[in-house]
């Protein structure tokens, strides 16, 4: 390659830049450049699962780019300040965008592995350009031997920096995407004070100082953006770290890790921890099992309410009887997501795979009113009553389109809030079953990181509670604990309300006054 | 002269707003249609009509139609006399309605998200007494048997989701179609007293043990004391007993605003009591529930035609309605007259229609024109006050932001400080609460009927989008952002308006008898406007006619 015809012709007389600055500059690259590596192994790890191959991964692939970018800046010729000083804008922008674009981009495209490892290695070999052109800049001034011992060891110091600040500094205070975008925007200034350093050598200085400043401009947006990914409060209010953000047409999902598992937050609400869901699952699920089971014969046709998570879909299809189940949940992200965010179709155990279960992504109000009928179990697994779009879920109306919708033998088992917390709210969906012209058995169990949780088992018939726990794995549910659960003690005995209707949404109001004493 | 879109915003909306809206980047005007229901047909007809002569129009006898009943008009009134009569087994009739869709000013519209109203949207829950309502509201499944006391009660399913009503006042959204924040305790104390005062009137029986305020008002009192009610207007009621509170009265207006398209100063002091106390079934009772569908009234519409088949001719303008004679009149003519001839303008040309009876449901302001003995005099018509309205139906592709804090979205969207009505949501009744729907904006012209109609007239159907979008505007800065589709309808004529002396008026009870083997139905003859009258009206005309076609004496 020639030199390229805007080189300068005649250099002016040659000053060396202050070498001792371009050394933190040096430091400064190699952290920031260590820490995306970081960042993309760990979003790796968080989105897809399996965190020894996505750090192997990401590592080999980043180290490789290093690789070919070092070996490509032999081709850069010209005004190397120059070239400088544009890659290290590129980094700035690329990586520093990289932690939100991946965030959005595993919401929104289906291969998230290439679009991740395809930044790791666009930021791999744009670092690997970096410090081979900084070394022949320095090297006009500075002897070879010293050079490459001064540059390298700072590289390495860079590189330890960074892998003790990421998971101690940077992750814990800013989170993942904040911590990309300042990253990003520390790269930029570096660049910016560079065309300083490197005036003599850079000539007209003005375009590349007003695309440092656009750069920075627009990791000044991301970081403004960002916080519609995840807001600083969002940060603050979870405990852990949040590693899926999402605002859906229905609602904001969250899902958060930390040392016991992680857990799934639907507009700010613990929908469970993955420490202890089974214990919920396993009551939501086997007792209105049993019920049918023991009113006729084995359930072969189950009909999931809400339940986007797909762990009641789990336990309903480790019944061996079950031929069909349909899932009706309003919101496809969220379903999307169960079957494809890595930690949470493990522990569904890919249930959103097998070819039992039909997804239907519709509200269940209006879906139900020209459901199909036959049902052998019907698991209701809403949300909490905390507005008006979930109470009609909870009204007498609903729960006799699902009574008419449900085969002669067949039960339903509805989630109803903590009747210790929300006494009146639990009491009222029992009594607004009733009414419907259900017989009700209400039970509880405890969830530690809910607390104590209600359910209502309901059958056409009446019929005696189940005690026998079903042959199938389970953790938690055994003979004793199925004995207790029926039992109600005098703090959480039935109280008197009126019944939940599509015209008073009763149980709105209650839930409501309630929920807030604990607030 | 036609004002500007900025003019007219001005002028409708006041005219800080309008700078407001001045803003030069402003985005297109979201595209829509315009409708006219009857306008341009009720017009032709009308000049057609002009210095007494009847239009001259030839119908070739293979396209004379012989029947029973033919029925003028597929309002409510219309199809619910159309209804009775074949509950009545009167099987042989005909519905001759202008407008391409049926319903009159309870017509629907529909769009791939939802079904939506053009006018009425809804009924309450009948009383015992309202035998017809209930027996309709049943056939559509509305109504779930009856209390301990013998009162119908409404289907969960179509009784108005909660939350009902919610009020936008000074940037946030209130719960309730009151405004109880900052009302002071005269506010409340006034509010409670006027309840009671409802209630007492709601309690209040005559000699006859009849209400003094009831749905329908026929089925109410005419005792003096309450006839006298309609002598003086609701404001001057309200000054009278000492109800100063600037909330009630605010609600006393909107109350009028909204049955009646009138202001409390020109309302009759009956209807705007039989407002609040018809609904009310006994002192403490709450008021009635409201029935709604997401067509609004559409939906009992849509059943009645239904029921008809092609016993309903739409398309067909009525023309002429003359007393039969001769040798063309129709064979059976009962009581010594000869039946009536019917001439209509249809989709392919004039056609005749021969029938032992009529009854008219279109308005006593087309009938002055169409009916020929009312023509040559035979029959002074009341001239009844009929209030224009704008109505528009803003399509949007996903719900609008609710702010933390705020009341969320009901069924009943109210704007305190405007002229308008506020929305009611579509799809709020059929419980989809995400997603696409459609926002039914009203516009009651509550000022004199003849110069609002000018002003439609005057005014694009962009204007009213840019009033409807500035109006809502104000309480939902991510409207326009969200909306898709305006379409406007004008109701030039929309409905009668009960302003003082109207509702007792002698010549409005005298419009009411049959005129020869012609009946007369329309809710107007109630002096105002709501499902309950149409259909009691189409009704009591068709069992007038059943019993005239039974040889009995016509009731009086
Ligand atoms: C915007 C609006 C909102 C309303 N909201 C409510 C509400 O929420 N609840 C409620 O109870 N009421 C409401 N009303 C009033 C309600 O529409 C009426 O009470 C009732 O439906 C009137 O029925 P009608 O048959 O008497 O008259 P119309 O609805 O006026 O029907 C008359 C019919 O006659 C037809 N016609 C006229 N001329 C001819 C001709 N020459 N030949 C053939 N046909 C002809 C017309 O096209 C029309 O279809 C509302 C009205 C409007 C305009």
């Amino acid at each position: 390659m020639t030199a390229p015809a805007d080189a300068p012709a005649a250099p002016r007389a040659h000053r060396p830049p202050p070498a001792t600055l371009l050394y933190v500059n040096v430091v400064v690259v190699a952290t920031c450049g260590l820490v995306y590596e970081l960042l993309a192994a760990t979003l790796g790890s968080y989105l897809l699962g399996d965190s020894v191959l996505q750090f192997s991964l990401v590592i080999g692939l980043y180290l490789s780019a290093m690789g070919v970018g070092a070996w490509a800046s032999r081709h850069i010729e010209g005004n190397l300040a120059r070239r400088f000083i544009d890659v290290e804008l590129a980094v700035a922008l690329v990586g520093g965008l990289s932690a939100p674009i991946l965030f959005l981009a595993f919401a929104e495209v289906q291969r998230f592995q290439v679009v991740l490892l395809g930044f790791v290695f666009v930021i791999g070999s744009l670092v690997g350009l970096e410090l081979p052109l900084l070394m022949r800049i320095l090297q006009r001034d500075v002897a070879f031997k010293d050079l490459v011992s001064r540059v390298l060891s700072l590289d390495y110091a860079g590189a330890l920096l960074a892998s003790v600040l990421f998971p101690l500094l940077f992750v814990p205070e800013l989170g993942l995407l904040r911590t990309s975008l300042v990253i990003g925007l520390v790269n930029a200034l570096v660049a910016l004070w560079g065309t300083w350093l490197l005036a003599d050598q850079l000539g007209r200085t003005t375009v590349i100082r007003v695309q440092a400043a656009v750069v920075i401009a627009l990791l000044g947006a991301g970081l403004v953006f960002s916080s519609r990914l995840t807001t600083w409060s969002e940060d603050r209010i979870y405990a852990d770290e949040i590693v899926h953000a999402q605002t859906t047409r229905f609602q904001r999902i969250v899902v958060t890790t930390g040392k016991s598992g992680f857990q799934l937050f639907l507009n700010g609400n613990l929908q469970f921890a993955s420490a202890d869901e089974y214990r919920y699952h396993e009551a939501l699920v086997h007792p209105a099992m049993v019920a049918a089971a023991e009113a006729g014969r084995p359930p072969r046709r189950v009909l999931i309410l809400g339940g986007g998570d797909g762990l009641a879909a789990r336990e309903v299809l480790a019944h061996p009887s079950v031929e069909a189940v349909t899932l009706v949940d309003l919101d496809p992200a969220m379903t999307g997501l169960s079957r494809r965010f890595a930690p949470l179709a493990e522990l569904n155990r890919h249930a959103f795979d097998d070819p039992r279960l039909t997804v239907v992504n519709d509200d269940a109000f209006v879906w139900m009113s020209d459901a199909p009928a036959g049902w052998d179990v019907a698991i209701v697994d809403f949300p909490d009553p905390n507005g008006f779009a979930l109470g009609k879920l909870y009204t007498r109306h609903f729960y006799q389109l699902l009574a008419a919708r449900l085969a002669p033998d067949g039960a339903i088992a509805v989630q109803a809030t903590s009747p210790l917390f929300a006494r009146r709210s639990f009491w009222c969906i029992v009594r607004t079953m009733r009414a419907a012209g259900l017989t009700v058995a209400p039970y509880h169990v405890a969830v530690p990181s809910f607390g104590v949780w209600g359910f209502a088992l309901a059958r056409r018939a009446a019929f005696p509670p189940p005690t026998e726990p079903p042959a199938v794995p389970r953790r938690f549910l055994d003979r004793e604990a199925m004995a207790a659960m029926f039992r109600f003690p005098a703090d959480m005995a039935e109280v008197e309300t009126e019944i939940n209707r599509l015209d008073n949404q009763m149980l709105v109001r209650y839930y409501d006054a309630e929920w807030r004493r604990w607030q | 002269m036609t004002p500007s879109r900025r003019d007219l915003v001005a002028w409708l909306l006041g005219a800080p707003l309008a700078v407001a809206c001045r803003g030069r980047g402003r985005p297109p005007t979201p595209d829509g249609e315009l409708l006219t229901p009857g306008k341009a047909a009720g017009h032709r007809l009308r000049d057609a009509g002009r210095g007494g002569a009847p239009p001259d129009v030839r119908i070739p006898d293979d396209r004379w139609r012989r029947t029973e009943v033919v029925v003028v008009g597929g309002g409510v009134a219309g199809l619910g006399a159309a209804w009775r009569l074949l509950r009545q087994g009167v099987r042989d009739l005909i519905v001759l309605e202008l407008d391409d869709v049926a319903g009159g000013t309870a017509q629907a519209g529909a769009s791939a998200v939802t079904a939506y109203p053009w006018g009425a949207h809804y009924v309450v829950t009948p009383m015992r007494h309202q035998v017809a309502m209930r027996a309709l509201l049943a056939e559509v499944g509305a109504l779930d048997g009856e209390d301990a006391g013998g009162e119908p009660v409404a289907a969960e399913a179509a009784r108005v989701r909660e939350p009902e009503e919610r009020l936008f006042h000074l940037g946030r959204w209130y719960e309730g179609g009151y405004l109880h924040a900052g009302a002071s305790a005269d506010d409340h104390a006034q509010l409670a007293r006027f309840t009671a005062e409802m209630d007492r009137w709601a309690g209040w029986r005559d000699g006859a043990g009849r209400r003094a305020f009831a749905l329908p008002a026929a089925a109410g009192s005419d005792d003096a004391t309450v006839t006298a009610l309609d002598r003086e207007s609701f404001a001057t009621w309200l000054d009278r007993h000492g109800f100063t509170s600037s909330r009630l009265r605010w609600l006393c207006d909107y109350a009028c605003r909204d049955d009646y398209g009138l202001l409390a100063a020109d309302t009759s002091a009956w209807a705007g009591v039989a407002y609040f106390a018809a609904r009310v079934a006994h002192p403490g009772a709450e008021h009635q529930p409201v029935v709604t569908w997401p067509d609004g009234n559409g939906r009992l519409v849509a059943h009645l035609a239904g029921a008809l088949g092609d016993r309903l001719r739409l398309g067909h303008a009525v023309a002429d309605v003359r007393p039969a004679a001769g040798p063309r009149a129709h064979p059976a003519g009962d009581g010594g007259d000869g039946g009536v001839e019917v001439v209509a303008l249809g989709p392919d040309g004039p056609v005749g229609v021969r029938a032992r009876r009529a009854i008219i449901a279109a308005p006593l302001f087309v009938a002055r024109h169409v009916v020929a003995p009312v023509r040559a005099g035979a029959r002074a018509l009341p001239v009844i006050d009929r209030g224009a309205w704008a109505v528009a139906n803003l399509h949007l592709d996903e719900r609008l932001r609710t702010r933390p804090g705020d009341a969320p979205v009901a069924w009943d969207n109210i704007l305190h400080d405007s002229p308008s009505l506020g929305y009611v949501v579509a799809t709020h009744q059929g419980g989809r609460d995400h997603g696409p729907t459609v926002l039914t904006w009203y516009y009651p012209f509550t000022g004199d009927a003849a110069t609002a109609r000018r002003e439609l007239d005057g005014a694009s159907r962009a204007d009213w989008a840019e009033v409807a979008l500035a109006d809502l505007g104000r309480a939902h800065p991510d409207l326009r952002a969200r909306c898709r589709r305006v379409d406007v309808a004008y109701w030039g004529h929309a409905m009668a308006r009960p302003r003082v002396g109207a509702v007792f008026d002698p010549a409005l009870a005298a419009a009411r008898a049959p005129l020869g083997p012609i009946h007369w139905a329309g809710s107007e003859l109630s002096g105002l406007a709501l499902f309950e009258e149409a259909l009691d009206h189409g009704v009591r005309a068709a069992d007038e006619v059943v019993a005239a076609l039974a040889g009995g004496a016509v009731p009086p």
